[in-house]
C-alpha cells in the first residue's frame, strides 16, 4: 500500500497521531479496536510519552498492538499482561507501561493477574476492550457475553444454567482498595468516543502521578462475530450492552478527582 | 581472603543470585523452597533490588519475563507443581529469546506428590517442558557450594544465549547445610540493546514470539535451533571421578550423585573399579563422554530419584551393546549409597 504523503495535502485538518505507525490495520470492518488504539496514540502524543511508554500487548485481537505504536513493546501470554507490566514498572518506575487487553484475556484467563495487580495498587494503566465475544478465535462465549446472546459455542444463546452470568469487571474491581481510577466508556457514537479519550487520558495521567492502577473498560463493537452490520452494531450496543454494562466511573480516589480538575495530585 | 560460611542450599541459591546481579526476584510459596523466597524478601530490598511475592507461579514467571525484557537480571524459584505452571512462561521466554533464571527445587510428583526431594521433573526440564521447539539450559548442583556457583553461572549463560536457564535442584539439596566459599559479586554484564528501555534516540524495540505469517516463522525457529546446537557444542559440563580404570560407571546428578559418590568410595575400598560421571548440565547432556566410556566396554549404573528418566539419555549415549542398570528411588524418598552399592555388587 502506497503511504499517503500528508505534506502534499492543503488544509489538512486530520491526520495520524505522531506515535501511530503507518501500516494497514488488521482489524475487521466496523471493529472498535482501531479507535481505541488511535485514542491511546493521541494521549501518548499529548502527554509526550513516546520515549517512556511501553506497550504490553496481550492475546486476542490486541495481539499485535505493539505493531501500531512507535513505542517499545512486547507480547504477553494470555491474561498475563498485568503481571508483565507489574515487573516492568517495579524494575523501571520511570517507564510508563500500559496493557491493552480484551475481555477473554482480562476477564477470563487473566482474572487472577488483574485482580492482584489491582489489589497491590500497581502503578499501571490498563485499557480493557470489552466486545462481549472472543473475536480472534471466531466468536465463542466470552465471560462478558450477554445472557441470551448468540456465540459459536452457545448457538441457542447464553443460558446461565449452562454458562453462568456475564462479569461486570469494573464493578468487581472497584471493590478493591488498590486502584485509583476505574471507568467504563463506550464507542457507540462520537460524543462517547471523546469521553473514552478523556478516560484514557486520565488513566495515563494517574500513572504519571504515581497513583494506583487505573483501568478503563471500553465497550466496543464486533460486528463480524455479532453477525450484525457495523452501523446496526452501534445501536445494538446501546440497546443491549450498556444496560448490562452501565457507563460511568466506579472508582475515583480524591487524588484522581484533583487530576480531573486539572490540578496536580 | 575468601569467606567460608555455613549455609543452607536454598539460601546459597539466593545469595548466588544476588552476587550475580539479579535485580528482581518473583516467587510464590511452595515447599521445599520457601526459605529461598523468605530470604529474598529481606535481602533483595536490602540491596535496593526488586522483590515481589506473587499471586501464583504463573504470575511469577511472567514477571520474570517483564523484568528481563527491560534489561534486568531476574529470577523465580519454585518446586515441581509450580514448575509445571511456569512452563507457559518459559516457552514464551524461549520463543522471544528472553534470558531468565528459574530455580526448581524438585519434590515428588506426579500431581501433589509430597514435599520430599525427588528428580521426577527431568523429562519436563530437559526436553522442553512447554509447547513448541525449544530447549532450556539445565544446571544441576550437587552441593551447597554448587547451589551458589551454578546459580551465578545460570545468569551468565542466560544472558550469553538469551535463553531461559533452569537450576535443577531437589528438596534434599535445598535443606542441606554446608560450608560455602563466598564468591565475588559479578561486575561485568552483557550489553542488552534489545531491552525495552523506552524508544529514545533509537527505533522502537519489540519483544515477541508471535509471527502471523507461517511463511516467516521457520526462519526464527531455525535460528533458535541453531542456538541450541551451539549450546550443545559449547556448554556441556560434567564431573569425572575415577573413570580412568573404571569397569562400572555410575551416572548420577544432584542429590543422587552424592549417594553415588559414597557408593563409589565403598566400592573402591573393596578394590572394585567403579567411577562416577556426574552431569552438571543435564541439558546439554554429556553424551560424548559416556559414549567414549561405552566404547571402552564399561558397564553403567544410572542412579536417580525418579522412575527412570535420565537413563534414557544414558541409553542414547551408550547404545544397546553395554549393560545399563537403573537404581532409583521415588516418591520423596532419598536414594541411599547402600542401594547404589548393591546395584554395583550385582553387576560385578
Amino acid at each position: 500500500m502506497k503511504p499517503i504523503d500528508y505534506g502534499e495535502l492543503d488544509n489538512m485538518v486530520f491526520g495520524r497521531p505522531d506515535v501511530m505507525e503507518d501500516r494497514p490495520s488488521h482489524f475487521c470492518a466496523g471493529c472498535g479496536h482501531g479507535i481505541v488504539q488511535r485514542l491511546i496514540a493521541e494521549v501518548i502524543d499529548e502527554l509526550n510519552l513516546q520515549e517512556r511508554a511501553i506497550c504490553v500487548a496481550s492475546i486476542g485481537c490486541t495481539v499485535t498492538a505493539y505493531h501500531y505504536f512507535k513505542v517499545d513493546g512486547l507480547e504477553s501470554a494470555h491474561g498475563r499482561a498485568p503481571a508483565v507490566a507489574t515487573a516492568i514498572k517495579r524494575c523501571r518506575p520511570d517507564l510508563i507501561p500500559f496493557t491493552l487487553q480484551g475481555d477473554g484475556d482480562l476477564a477470563s484467563i487473566g482474572t487472577a493477574e488483574i485482580v492482584h495487580a489491582c489489589a497491590r495498587g500497581e502503578k499501571l494503566t490498563v485499557i480493557f476492550v470489552n466486545n462481549a465475544t472472543y473475536g480472534m478465535t471466531g466468536g465463542q462465549l466470552a465471560p462478558t457475553t450477554l445472557l441470551g446472546m448468540y456465540s459459536t459455542s452457545t448457538i441457542k444463546g447464553r443460558n446461565h444454567h449452562q454458562s453462568g452470568f456475564p462479569i461486570r469487571v469494573c464493578e468487581m474491581l472497584a471493590t478493591l482498595d488498590g486502584p485509583s481510577y476505574i471507568a467504563r466508556v463506550s464507542l457507540h457514537n462520537p460524543a462517547n468516543v471523546r469521553k473514552a479519550k478523556k478516560a484514557i487520558d486520565l488513566a495515563f495521567r494517574a500513572q504519571l502521578s504515581g497513583l494506583g492502577l487505573a483501568l478503563v473498560e471500553v465497550l466496543s463493537p464486533c460486528p463480524v462475530n455479532w453477525k450484525i452490520d457495523p452501523v446496526k452494531a452501534l445501536d445494538w450496543m446501546v440497546e443491549n450492552m450498556i444496560p448490562q454494562y452501565p457507563l460511568g466511573e466506579f472508582k475515583v480516589t480524591p487524588e484522581i478527582a484533583l487530576l480531573k480538575k486539572g490540578e496536580r495530585a | 581472603m575468601s569467606r567460608k560460611i555455613l549455609m543452607g542450599g536454598n539460601i546459597a541459591i539466593a545469595e548466588g543470585a544476588i552476587l550475580a546481579g539479579c535485580g528482581a526476584y518473583f516467587g510464590y510459596p511452595i515447599t521445599p523452597q520457601n526459605d529461598l523466597l523468605e530470604h529474598m524478601s529481606h535481602r533483595m530490598p536490602e540491596e535496593g533490588r526488586v522483590f515481589l511475592q506473587t499471586e501464583s507461579e504463573l504470575a511469577a514467571i511472567n514477571m520474570v519475563y517483564g523484568a528481563v525484557a527491560v534489561g534486568f537480571r531476574a529470577m523465580t524459584s519454585t518446586s515441581s507443581p509450580g514448575f509445571s505452571l511456569q512452563q507457559e512462561g518459559i516457552s514464551y521466554m524461549a520463543g522471544s529469546e528472553m534470558p531468565g533464571v528459574i530455580v526448581n527445587v524438585m519434590r515428588a510428583g506426579p500431581g501433589l506428590g509430597n514435599i520430599g526431594g525427588a528428580q521426577g521433573d527431568y523429562f519436563q526440564s530437559t526436553k522442553g517442558g512447554g509447547h513448541g521447539d525449544y530447549s532450556v539450559i539445565n544446571l544441576a548442583p550437587a552441593s551447597v557450594q554448587e547451589m551458589m556457583d551454578l546459580t551465578m553461572l545460570s545468569f551468565e549463560l542466560a544472558d550469553k544465549y538469551r535463553n531461559p536457564v533452569v537450576v535443577l535442584a531437589d528438596g534434599f539439596l535445598g535443606q542441606v547445610m554446608e560450608p560455602v566459599v563466598m564468591r565475588e559479586p559479578v561486575t561485568k554484564f552483557h550489553e542488552k540493546k534489545w531491552a525495552l528501555t523506552g524508544a529514545k534516540d533509537r527505533p522502537k524495540n519489540v519483544i515477541n514470539s508471535f509471527e502471523m505469517n507461517p511463511a516467516n516463522h521457520p526462519g526464527r525457529i531455525k535460528q533458535l535451533l541453531h542456538k541450541f546446537e551451539k549450546i550443545k557444542a559449547n556448554e556441556v559440563r560434567y564431573e569425572a571421578l575415577n573413570l580412568d580404570d573404571a569397569e562400572i560407571v555410575l551416572v548420577a546428578y544432584g542429590s543422587a550423585a552424592r549417594s553415588a559418590m559414597s557408593a563409589m568410595d565403598m566400592a573402591r575400598e573393596r578394590k572394585l573399579r567403579v567411577g562416577l560421571l556426574r552431569p552438571v548440565t543435564v541439558f546439554p547432556f554429556p553424551y560424548q563422554p559416556l559414549a567414549d566410556l561405552a566404547e571402552k566396554g564399561c558397564k553403567f549404573v544410572v542412579a536417580e530419584m525418579s522412575g527412570g528418566q535420565m537413563i534414557e539419555d544414558v541409553r542414547i549415549a551408550v547404545g544397546s551393546d553395554n549393560e545399563i542398570k537403573l537404581v532409583n528411588s521415588y516418591g520423596g524418598v532419598p536414594l541411599t549409597a547402600d542401594d547404589i552399592f548393591e546395584a554395583i555388587d550385582i553387576l560385578m
